[in-house]
């Protein structure tokens, strides 16, 4: 396939995610900080984020499992998936972490049990997105081409 | 591509040894892409425990000399397990060695009381996370014109003074002649009409 085209693919597939909320600006910042020197420094981050965030996953189901919740432990970890996901700019596993957070403070144990699904879902949604995104580029620099800056969706 | 700032031998700035004490990983990376695309050197550690022994500040003798490994900024994650970074800050400000070294503090929550109790601690500057390119660029110009008056000061003093030379004065101590910043030093008694970035952003969060 034609650069350009790969290009507009991968241009038209990222207005959408941020269209929808999947990503917010400061993914377009982590993009400003990948050059030649560091050309795989997005999807080292991202990558990091997957596998922080499965963990925090694994470890919330687990307290949330428990006969006596412990919310101070639960609330540790939404604020560090709450702050990774900030990090990278996935902005709707952010927000459903704000409203867990708040649910914790309430010690509502139903609440953050549908927070925990809603959590999880987010995140498959948006790395199953973010892999879709960084095939794209994979394409095109395979084909010889540049990754067009994101900067326009900040 | 764009090229950011790739080419920091050619740009002229001297290069900032920055410390940053963060206990996420995912922000350890990202702080550290953006302290070294600002032509920062950096080291990244996950603990306030940690950047105490790298300090030599432990108790414990560090495997380097401080001399060495002369730091000239330290920015900490708040929230951390263990020591936080209010705590770390107050213990770096405690320390005759280490209280010149500029400390930031950086926070996903943008709560007042908790920005105000830094700030009278004597951290420098508040970010409130995710930090961004124009955060760590500001930063660093702010500690290079500390840096460079420290140094014109000190060289000053050298020649004028006998033996006693005094310490080179904390960048935020001096602040007159500093061109307009947008993080000219806080006090915190001081309620300025000047637009204060940080703020205005935090009161605009959520």
């Amino acid at each position: 396939m034609e650069v350009d085209q790969l290009q507009r693919s991968f241009l038209e597939y990222s207005r959408l995610l941020f269209h929808e909320g999947f990503l917010d600006g400061q993914f377009s910042q982590l993009q400003l900080l990948q050059d030649e020197s560091n050309p795989d420094f997005v999807f080292e981050v991202v990558s990091l984020f997957f596998e922080d965030s499965e963990r925090l996953l694994n470890d919330l189901t687990i307290a949330l499992d428990q006969q006596n919740v412990d919310f101070k432990k639960i609330d540790a970890h939404v604020h560090q998936l709450k702050g990774s996901s900030s990090s990278i700019g996935a902005q709707r596993v952010k927000n459903v972490c704000i409203a867990f957070r708040n649910f914790c403070d309430e010690q509502n144990v139903e609440g953050c049990l549908r927070c925990l699904q809603q959590v999880k879902q987010e995140y498959l949604l948006v790395k199953t997105k973010l892999e879709a995104q960084l095939r794209l580029e994979q394409q095109i620099v395979a084909a010889g081409g540049a990754i067009p800056m994101l900067n326009e969706f900040c | 591509m764009e090229e950011m700032g790739s080419d920091c031998s050619s740009s002229g700035l001297q290069e900032l040894h920055v410390l940053a004490v963060d206990d996420s990983l995912v922000d350890r990376k990202v702080i550290e892409r953006l302290l070294k695309i600002s032509c920062c050197k950096v080291t990244a550690v996950e603990s306030g425990r940690r950047a105490l022994q790298y300090l030599g500040l432990d108790g414990e003798r560090s495997s380097v000399g401080f001399d060495e490994l002369k730091v000239n900024l330290i920015m900490t994650d708040y929230s951390m397990p263990g020591m936080t970074g209010y705590e770390l800050l107050k213990k770096i400000k405690g320390s005759s060695k280490l209280r010149e070294i500029p400390v930031v503090i950086m926070s996903s929550e943008n709560v007042l009381a908790r920005i105000d109790r830094c700030l009278e601690e004597g951290a420098e500057e508040f970010l409130v996370k995710p930090v961004k390119l124009s955060d760590v660029e500001r930063l660093r110009d702010f500690i290079l014109r500390g840096e460079e008056k420290n140094e014109r000061e000190f060289s000053r003093k050298r020649k004028t003074s006998d033996d006693s030379c005094t310490p080179a004065s904390s960048p935020s101590s001096s602040d007159s002649d500093l061109p307009s910043s947008p993080i000219s030093p806080i006090s915190v008694s001081t309620v300025s009409d000047e637009p204060r970035p940080k703020r205005a952003r935090l009161l605009d969060d959520n």
